[in-house]
């Protein structure tokens, strides 16, 4: 055993006294396989499966998650943070777009706080939660009391405009444009916002669920297995 | 009677083919073209265990100029496709093509949006080796089968002749999907 | 110029923009290019060391603009890599995204395997449940990528500054880790072999032995490169004082790994947040303080040496534990088959045939599940991040409840580290770049995906 363990190492099993969050159902799938009229005689066609997502956890949120959102909303007020969610150990907050930059701020010159590592932007696309199809997900390690957070930003499909917060983390830089080009999630305030991994003059974004993987039909001799995205697969 | 006999046979029959295949063939400059993963199994039979120096191999030529052999050697993206044609037309003839991996020969298990299925959409290929990645021992083993390809390649007449063949077999033979009844 | 002949001509000629005029070279001779500069000889020139080229680590694009020697601008070009890996995991199992992501980073694909499937199973709940043993060889396999990593970076750097014996050198230790790898394995890349749940297969036998054999190996061999390098004269003027980056520019940019770590600050994920029983290991995190490409380089030296004693470590403890299982004990998440080599090739092995056809019923349930269908993981969001060799991998995994993957996206280190190539190169002098790029060490796959 090395002598040089940290004592503030994160917390490996959950708290005493963190809640399950409630589980929030997003979209509703139909029958057992995806894709649509394959001419499923199975009798699976009937099921019905409820997507339900982990929703906002009350309170109180456990070990140190508590003291961290009630720093974070006397900095910034209460109504920068939308929910929180306390899911497998892991603090989620979602943030409103419109505050995303003063909260990083915050986040990151806050003494408690403290989160001075920003690991980069991950965009997630939600086509059936209408008005918040876009997500972004930020992740951040806080090297001086060695734990992690998550924001998320949402954005609707018809504005999908979120501040950027290059200016207070330039480590963003290409993960933000990477997320313009999947996504389409367009960085209000960031220095150069092109695309850097299609072909700069890419139509689309590929990433999101209503751009089709675009495979093509792979031929055999008389028969032809079809890409992955529109062959039968489970639900 | 000793130098004869190590010729390859077909000399006697003075085709100036044998000869400048045996040329051609032996120390094929191979032009830096890896990309991911086939890339290091590339480097790594340039290096000394699997040693390609052993047919002359092992400088991979920066400059396409200065380069007999191009090894695609990784998956190509649509972004890197017109660089690979570009590559391609710099390249001086004579000139050869191997698809290193299955990802070069077909689009290997990447069937989507941001790779070219099979670089012999962009450039003509001679010799395609599968495998993710394939082995130093495999690429060897691709590289003696072009060597052969090249000793027994013709030239001029003989080959405008063949071309002409291949063409016109190629314009009836049935595309892949029509082959049918093959199992019974 | 380049109006008549230039085939390219429709994407690219030569034209005046406000910058000043653009020519492409499409290897005319240099007197024609010159010759179109005009009458200031001072001016900038912009060169694009394009993807194609010896020393730019992988497909990378580098546009330099230049006066005379030195760099004042420099800018990455990437995208040339991109495969859509994150995309094409959303249609396949969550078993089968290993054999995907393990892709990624091509020169560690352990490490990709490891981040996925400890999300996987931080999402699936049984991180507790996952056998000792599978821990274990995890831990084992990942500190020998760690090794053959850092030997391609040692190897390859060496070869883009000249230096070409490293390279042989550094590929002849490689080939001994990658026999390792096919001995455990099976594959000398891109093995699919960590998966959720555990590994695919226990160690066959005589890998132990063979383990130690490499170590003995290795500790003879890995002074080598220092003997070679570090006090060369050369390879001193080389990279010293290149590609400087002290820490508060490191955590501004949000990079990790060795280049962190040359700067004095260690900041190592396997002490800070440790993960596969990393803290139970007796290893040092070695740092350096020049914050420049010497100090990268020798610290990742010395990581191949922590390394190689981590490895000996779990050699130990894996002797302790023969026969133990190495999938999780839930036979709806283990991944069912096991593999043997037979006489037509490899396949199924036919004591696990006899065991599904013959003797359980359940057995062959399970297997035609997990196979076709795959295990289905609790909706929810997660983010699991490993120290691979090049600094924080991290996987976010969101899962809606079903068999495949709602989203997958790795944040890289090389794709976070390249970003401080402007600032370690401009001011330099071309040369400089190259080795710059070199001691950030990234992989292509891993920056585009």
């Amino acid at each position: 055993m090395s002598e040089h363990q940290p004592e503030n190492l994160p917390a490996t099993s959950p708290a005493g006294d963190a809640q399950a969050p409630r589980a929030e159902v997003i979209d509703q799938r139909q029958g057992m396989f995806g894709v649509r009229g394959s001419g499923d005689t199975s009798g699976f066609g009937g099921l019905r499966r409820q997507v339900a997502l982990p929703g906002a956890t009350p309170k109180p949120y456990g070990s140190w998650f508590d003291a961290a959102v009630e720093r974070l909303e006397g900095l910034t007020g209460d109504a920068s943070i939308e929910k929180v969610v306390v899911d497998r150990n892991e603090l989620t907050l979602h943030i409103r777009r419109e505050n995303l930059v003063e909260v990083c701020k915050h986040l990151r010159d806050d003494e408690a706080l403290r989160f001075e590592f920003c690991s980069g932007v991950s965009g997630v696309h939600y086509p059936h939660e209408t008005g918040r199809e876009l997500h972004a997900v930020y992740h951040f390690l806080s090297i001086t009391h060695n734990r992690r957070i998550r924001l998320e930003v949402s954005a609707p499909d018809a504005d999908p405009h979120i501040p950027s917060i290059v200016s207070v983390y330039p480590a963003n830089d290409w993960h933000e444009r990477e997320t313009w080009d999947f996504f389409g999630i367009v960085f209000d305030g960031h220095p150069a916002l092109t695309r850097i991994e299609m072909p700069d003059d890419w139509p689309g974004h590929p990433q999101r669920k209503d751009y089709p993987l675009g495979g093509i039909d792979v031929e055999y001799k008389g028969a032809v297995i079809p890409p992955p995205d529109t062959r039968r697969s489970y639900n | 009677m000793g130098l004869e006999e190590q010729l390859p046979a077909g000399v006697l029959l003075s085709t100036v083919e044998g000869l400048l295949g045996y040329m051609r063939k032996a120390s094929l400059w191979p032009a830096i073209f890896g990309l991911a993963c086939c890339a290091i199994e590339m480097m790594t039979t340039g290096a000394p265990r699997y040693d390609a120096a052993r047919f002359g191999m092992e400088v991979f030529r920066a400059s396409p100029r200065q380069a007999d052999l191009m090894i695609v050697a990784g998956r190509v993206s649509q972004k890197m496709a017109p660089v690979l044609r570009q590559i391609y037309d710099q390249m001086p003839n004579p000139k050869w093509v191997l698809a290193m991996g299955v990802c070069a020969s077909s689009g290997g298990m990447f069937n989507n949006y941001a790779i070219v299925q099979g670089v012999d959409h962009v450039v003509p290929v001679d010799m395609y080796l599968p495998g993710c990645p394939p082995r130093p021992e495999m690429l060897l083993d691709a590289f003696l089968k072009l060597h052969d390809n090249i000793q027994h390649s013709k030239l001029g007449a003989h080959k405008k002749a063949l071309q002409a063949e291949q063409e016109a077999a190629a314009l009836t033979a049935a595309p892949t999907i029509e082959m049918k009844g093959l199992l019974r | 110029m380049t109006e008549t002949t230039d085939p390219y001509a429709a994407f690219a000629s030569t034209r005046d923009t406000t910058e000043g005029k653009v020519f492409t070279v499409t290897g005319q001779d240099w007197d024609t290019v010159v010759a179109g500069l005009g009458e200031e000889p001072e001016e900038r020139v912009v060169v694009n060391m394009g993807p194609q080229h010896p020393s730019t680590h992988g497909v990378l694009r580098l546009i330099l603009e230049l006066e005379g020697e030195t760099v004042t601008e420099a800018r990455c070009g990437i995208g040339y890599l991109h495969t859509g890996i994150e995309k094409n995991m959303e249609y396949r199992s969550w078993t089968q995204g290993v054999t995907f992501c393990t892709r990624m980073d091509y020169l560690s694909p352990f490490y990709n395997e490891a981040a996925y499937s400890l999300a996987v199973e931080r999402l699936l709940g049984i991180e507790d449940e996952i056998p000792e043993k599978a821990t274990v060889m995890r831990v084992l396999l990942m500190e020998l990528n760690r090794i053959s990593s850092h030997l391609v970076c040692i190897a390859t750097g060496g070869m883009e500054i000249g230096a070409l014996t490293v390279m042989t050198i550094g590929f002849r230790e490689r080939e001994m880790t990658l026999d390792l790898f096919e001995l455990i394995t099976g594959l000398r890349m891109n093995h699919a072999f960590i998966r959720p749940g555990g590994v695919a297969q226990d160690l066959p036998p005589g890998a132990l032995d063979k383990i130690r054999e490499y170590i003995t190996w290795m500790n003879k061999h890995l002074p080598e490169y220092a003997d070679l390098c570090n006090a060369n004269p050369i390879f001193k003027a080389r990279l010293q004082d290149v590609g400087y980056l002290d820490l508060a520019g490191c955590m501004a940019l949000g990079l990790s790994g060795p280049v962190v770590r040359s700067t004095g600050y260690a900041l190592d994920l396997r002490k800070t947040q440790p993960y596969c029983g990393y803290e139970t290991y007796d290893f040092d995190v070695p740092t350096w303080d020049s914050s420049d490409a010497y100090g990268r380089f020798r610290v990742r030296l010395q990581e191949m040496h922590e390394s190689l004693k981590i490895v000996e470590q779990c050699a130990d403890r894996l002797e302790k534990m023969d026969g133990q299982p190495v999938m999780v004990a839930d036979k709806k998440i283990a991944w069912p088959s096991q593999l043997a080599v037979g006489s037509d090739g490899m396949g199924n092995s036919l004591d696990h045939i006899k065991h599904i056809m013959g003797e359980s019923m359940e057995a062959l349930i399970h297997h035609f599940k997990l196979v076709t269908e795959g295990f289905r993981v609790p909706a929810g969001q997660t983010y699991v991040a490993l120290e691979s060799p090049r600094g924080e991998l991290g996987c976010h995994l969101v899962s809606d409840g079903g068999t495949k993957p709602y989203r997958a996206h790795f944040r890289d280190p090389s794709f976070a580290n390249l970003q401080a190539t402007s600032v370690m190169s401009e001011g330099g002098m071309v040369a400089d770049v190259i080795v710059a790029i070199a001691s950030i060490d990234p992989v292509m796959g891993g920056v585009d995906r």
